[in-house]
């Protein structure tokens, strides 16, 4: 049993999406995405939660290149494949009051993402990481453009122009990783066992850095993300936010770090300085959105600059947490997104402020708001709490002034996230949400499954947590001896 | 036998929780109380037995559930410590919440939101009890948030009105300022000692000299936190506007229980305060301030709940004058005996608030006596223990914490009794605007004026006789008594009474006397004092479009506090948020992005007359390029071999 299955399936599921015309469409997708999600599960039951990469694959591809397709999943990997496969059906399921033009079109392109998704979490090799990251890019870029809406075309073509021109800095690093390896592959041990100079790892530090910073987005390169996140379809804003922007941080975990260890000692106090100053910059512009959708997309960007900054400070606690945080804020986000698209579709409207009193006529979906709110607030007993103290826990180490600065995000969060929730949810209410009804049928299914999960993991995170220690630790390790070496 | 049943005292408030929760619309409002308060109950009798077990025994239980997050050398096992201090706290929380629970039945019993309500309340005791159950500051701090949580759930409970939203709102979020304080204190102790849990920072801690400068910077960050959950300058104002939420919320958590989280954690940190001379310092100063500003503001209120509410906060800054100046017993006794008497205070306001439909005014109330006997004797009996007269519970817990002011700074000790003839004066302005002289409200609230249910006056009566003898568990030797409670919470404090003994101050029992002597008088005369001003010659307060003196119109309007900080804090953060989105990020940085765009896009204008058409032109770039390739290739292999 092997990588390849969980590989191969979503494409075989794309094309089986594509055969289908109308309304069925959905349904075959749904069909594929839990059948993967059954299968990562028995990846998961399978795995043995220590350093090693396992369920591997390793076919020479392009051999005159030294090109492998090598793929396999170790603990860090794990976590993602989980989220991956968690999050697609559910983002499927979500959107099935939609009517979507050519749904079998929209639907493959989902499942084809998510080949290019966990290629991009389970690739061992630089050219197949890299082919996995543009997989991955062109299917959200055309479900972004075809069925977003507003100003849809002039905000993705610089949504893709911005985030493509990261990754040819990125396949430039690769390349130069290439000419550098004397046993001419693109291997990722060959590259981690390459010895370059402190002057080559700040070059493929920056490379690299450009290309994860874009994606996550780390400040200041995100001005792409509110406007992409606005006006995507909002199963395209969860893609993008749900799982999409973890590629930059797993990219930084498994890529930049353990490869330029010299680069990451000069430059990561840079890189956590930008993470934090965008925790709280984007958690203060987030204070004055009107427009929900924003509103999350802004807090997204708090959210993940907490996970950088946790993953700069490259300490056992900051990346668990940062392994963790990446899947819950993969949960939380797409919970918000999706009670923004609820309240979208029944009143025609994101605007909170023509908002207000929903909580009376709808009070299931107010409880389900709230323990999502909650998550992202991160009380004790939700996931957030457990990823933003062990990310703050990991900032702590590495400098008590900018956890205190990080830290600013418990206080920020609650004020946005509660008068977000505030103007929605309570006062009155008007004539236009006197209208909304109560959360049925899927919508149940959907944030029933998020609300479990948001609790679940904040009571029981090691279920969570274990899988991906032993790897994180040896990542750490391997980077702290390369140091070593690198100072005698 | 307890000790396999510890984890059913928090657990069975959560079930009550999760069933009256999913049955809110469901179960008959009967079933609904009474599940609610049976759990409780429950809970209390398991409280009970703790108690019984740790006195008789005198070792803490602690017990080790599963670990809760474990990374790297990081472990946070989730476990109970039960010992004297958590066992008085459980039986504060489980037996005072039992009470209220059962007095909320009559009081809510019209409310549509019964159920909920009821659901809310089973999870605050959830959490409150998980507080003070925690062995570790982790568990503790998911009782502290939790908590937290409820707070803001209760006080917007009726959160149609979107005002009472943004109160909780408030709440939660100067709650959370206090809590990153804590956060990063945790942070700093799990770095220092390796642990989180309480038997080994505790320990470790002890061994550390006093005015450590990182036991300074933990204590004070604990403490800021501390100011958030209890109350204190400059974090206070929440709890006021908390008096948005039904009054039995308002006796439950602020009053008896959550706000005195904040003197419980510091207590049971005790030995790292008494070994940071230098917080201890600022928590008797920021304690004194808070206890005298909000009794000058308790002075001037008219509204019913806003005077007890800032009475809790000048009550809950006596328990931490008290803690400032080490007398952990004091200020826990305080905290016992406030519980009883706040709590007794804040449920008969409600009776009275419910007997006047609803009217909070003090200025439209009065002579009340006569058609609420029960409630007004009960009232009576708080008011005397809260003035701190004997012989009723605050004398004994109010003269405890004086005597050891004054044991420090008799200056302290002068502010400290002027703040107590404040009490009694404010607490018997109330008793008098409420249930003497003529009702001033309108002719159809006097038609229904109305004792409560028996719901509602049996809780009250309990506590009216726990008011009166809850101070005997602790009665100095001066008075012949015998400390029981200093000597059942001294395992507790025993590190920090160690390192206090170095410096002994004890006052002499003449000293003593007067001291008590001094305080009760003060006392008597405030009641005096307000006993002619408005009964004797009959005032009432003025209506708010009359001119007030200066100072009474200052603490009338709580000193501007709320306005202030509205003009440091929330307008400039607003300001920045708009300054930041307008300006910084889509005029800055986007603007710079679009314009690398747009600058691109003109290069490209030149680049596009490559794209000429010519086939031939086509083809001679792509040789040109495959020989750039090629030349490429062979250069890296010239440079293998």
């Amino acid at each position: 049993m092997t990588v390849i299955i969980l590989l191969f399936l979503p494409l075989l599921g794309a094309l089986a999406t594509l055969l289908f015309k109308g309304g069925t469409a959905k349904n075959v997708a749904l069909l594929f995405a839990v059948a993967e999600f059954a299968i990562a599960l028995v990846f998961l039951s399978k795995f043995i939660p220590d350093a090693t990469s396992q369920f591997g694959v390793n076919w020479a591809w392009i051999e005159r290149y030294g090109i492998h397709f090598k793929a396999g999943i170790d603990g860090i990997s794990m976590v993602l494949v989980l989220l991956t496969t968690l999050l697609i059906p559910i983002i499927i399921l979500s959107t099935f009051k939609h009517d979507y033009k050519n749904p079998n079109a929209f639907y493959a392109l989902v499942l084809f993402m998510q080949a290019g998704l966990l290629l991009v979490f389970t690739a061992l090799d630089g050219f197949l990481f890299y082919v996995g990251w543009e997989a991955a890019l062109i299917p959200i870029y055309f479900i972004c453009t075809l069925w977003g809406g507003g100003d849809r075309v002039r905000i993705n073509l610089k949504f893709f122009i911005y985030t493509f021109a990261g990754s040819l800095f990125m396949l430039l690093g690769i390349i130069y990783l290439y000419t550098q390896n004397p046993a001419r592959t693109f291997d990722l041990h060959d590259f981690y066992a390459l010895h370059l100079s402190a002057h080559q790892q700040s070059f493929i530090f920056w490379a690299f850095f450009l290309a994860f910073a874009i994606k996550m987005p780390v400040f200041p390169f995100h001005t792409w993300q509110p406007d992409t996140y606005t006006e995507a379809p909002s199963a395209g804003t969860m893609l993008l936010s749900g799982i999409m922007l973890k590629m930059g941080i797993y990219g930084v975990i498994r890529w930049l770090i353990p490869i330029s260890p010299l680069g990451f000692s000069q430059w990561g106090p840079t890189a956590i300085v930008l993470a934090v100053i965008g925790i709280v910059y984007a958690s203060l512009i987030a204070f004055n959105q009107k427009d929900g959708k924003r509103l999350i997309a802004y807090s997204s960007i708090a959210h993940v600059g907490l996970i950088a900054a946790g993953i700069f400070a490259w300490d056992i606690q900051g990346i668990q947490g940062a392994m963790i945080q990446m899947l819950n804020h993969g949960i939380n986000v797409v919970g918000l997104f999706f009670i923004m698209d609820i309240i979208s579709r029944r009143l025609n409207t994101r605007d909170i402020d023509a908002l207000g009193g929903i909580a009376k006529v709808a009070p299931k979906f107010a409880i389900a708001f709230l323990i999502i709110v909650l998550g992202t607030v991160a009380l004790p007993l939700t996931n957030g709490f457990i990823g933003e103290f062990l990310l703050l826990y990991g900032v702590y180490q590495y400098d008590i002034f900018l956890s205190a600065v990080a830290g600013l995000t418990i206080i920020l969060g609650a004020v946005y996230m509660l008068r977000m929730y505030k103007k929605v949810m309570h006062g009155e209410g008007n004539a236009l949400t006197a209208l909304f009804t109560d959360i049925t049928g899927y919508e149940r299914v959907v944030l029933g499954i998020i609300c479990a999960l948001i609790l679940i993991i904040g009571v029981y995170p090691q279920c969570i947590l274990h899988l991906s220690e032993a790897s994180v630790r040896d990542l750490i390790e391997q980077v702290n001896h390369k140091k070593l070496i690198s100072v005698k | 036998m307890i000790n396999n049943l510890l984890w059913l005292i928090p657990i069975l408030p959560l079930v009550g929780f999760i069933i009256n929760g999913l049955g809110r619309n469901t179960l008959s409002k009967g079933v609904i109380g009474f599940i609610g308060s049976t759990v409780v109950l429950a809970s209390f009798v398991l409280s009970v037995l703790a108690f019984l077990q740790i006195n008789s025994s005198h070792t803490p239980i602690e017990v080790t559930y599963f670990d809760w997050i474990s990374v790297g050398s990081l472990t946070i096992p989730f476990s109970f410590l039960v010992d004297q201090l958590s066992s008085i706290m459980l039986l504060i929380i489980t037996g005072v919440g039992f009470l209220i629970h059962v007095y909320s039945a009559g009081y809510m019993h019209d409310d549509e939101g019964f159920g909920k309500f009821f659901s809310y309340l089973n999870l605050f005791i959830f959490f409150m009890l998980l507080l003070v159950l925690g062995s570790n500051y982790i568990i503790m701090f998911i009782g502290w948030e939790g908590v937290g949580l409820c707070s803001y759930l209760l006080i917007g409970f009726w959160y149609s009105n979107a005002s009472y939203s943004d109160v909780a709102k408030k709440a939660f979020v100067m709650n959370r300022i206090g809590d990153l304080g804590f956060l990063i204190a945790v942070f700093i102790i799990a770095q220092t000692f390796g642990s989180v849990s309480f038997s080994t920072v505790l320990e470790g801690a002890g061994h550390m000299k006093s005015g450590n400068p990182t036991l300074t910077l933990i204590t004070l960050l604990l403490f800021v936190g501390a100011t958030g959950k209890s109350a204190q300058l400059p974090l206070f104002t929440w709890l006021p506007d908390a008096m948005a939420g039904p009054t039995p919320v308002s006796a439950l958590i602020h009053a008896a229980t959550m706000v005195t989280a904040g003197i419980y954690m510091i207590a049971r940190s005790n030995i790292m305060f008494t070994l940071a001379p230098i917080t201890l310092h600022v928590i008797s100063i920021i304690g004194l301030a808070t206890i005298l500003i909000a009794a000058l503001i308790a002075m001037t209120q008219t509204d019913i709940k806003k005077v007890l509410a800032y009475s809790t906060v000048s009550q809950l800054g006596y328990m931490f004058l008290g803690l400032g100046v080490g007398a952990y017993t004091g200020a826990f006794f305080h905290v016992l005996t406030h519980a009883f008497f706040k709590a007794l205070l804040f449920l008969c306001a409600g009776s009275v608030i419910h007997a006047v439909s609803g009217e909070q005014d003090m200025r439209k109330m009065g002579g009340l006596r006569g058609k609420l006997p029960v409630t007004f004797i009960t009232m009576f009996i708080g008011t005397w223990a809260i003035a701190g007269l004997p012989p009723f519970a605050g004398f004994f817990s109010k003269d405890e914490i004086l005597a050891h002011v004054y044991e420090q700074s008799p200056v302290l000790w002068v502010f400290g009794v002027i703040a107590a003839m404040f009490t009694s004066f404010y607490m018997f302005r109330l008793l008098y605007l409420t249930f003497f002289g003529k009702f001033r409200g309108t002719h159809e609230q006097e038609h229904h004026l109305h004792e409560s249910p028996s719901s509602m006056t049996i809780p009250l009566m309990v506590l009216a006789v726990l008011s009166m003898v809850g101070g005997f568990i602790n009665v100095p030797h001066v008075l012949g008594g015998h400390h029981w409670l200093q000597n059942y919470l001294a395992p507790v404090f025993e590190a920090s009474t160690k390192i206090q003994e170095l410096h002994p101050a004890e006052l002499s029992s003449s000293t003593e006397w007067m001291l008590m002597g001094i305080s009760v008088g003060g006392a008597f005369i405030a009641l005096i004092f307000a006993y002619s001003k408005y009964i004797s010659k009959g005032h009432v307060p003025v209506a708010d479009t009359e001119q007030r003196s200066p100072l009474t119109g200052l603490a009338y309007n709580k000193f501007y506090i709320d306005e202030v900080y509205d003009f440091l804090v929330r307008k400039p953060l607003d300001g920045l948020s708009v300054f930041f989105y307008k300006v910084v990020d889509l005029m800055g940085i986007d603007g710079i992005v679009n314009g690398l765009g747009r600058g691109s896009i003109e290069a490209s204008k030149d680049l596009r007359l490559l794209q000429n058409g010519n086939v031939g032109f086509y083809i001679f770039m792509m040789v040109i390029g495959v020989i750039a390739v090629l030349g490429y290739g062979i250069y890296s292999i010239m440079n293998l071999i």
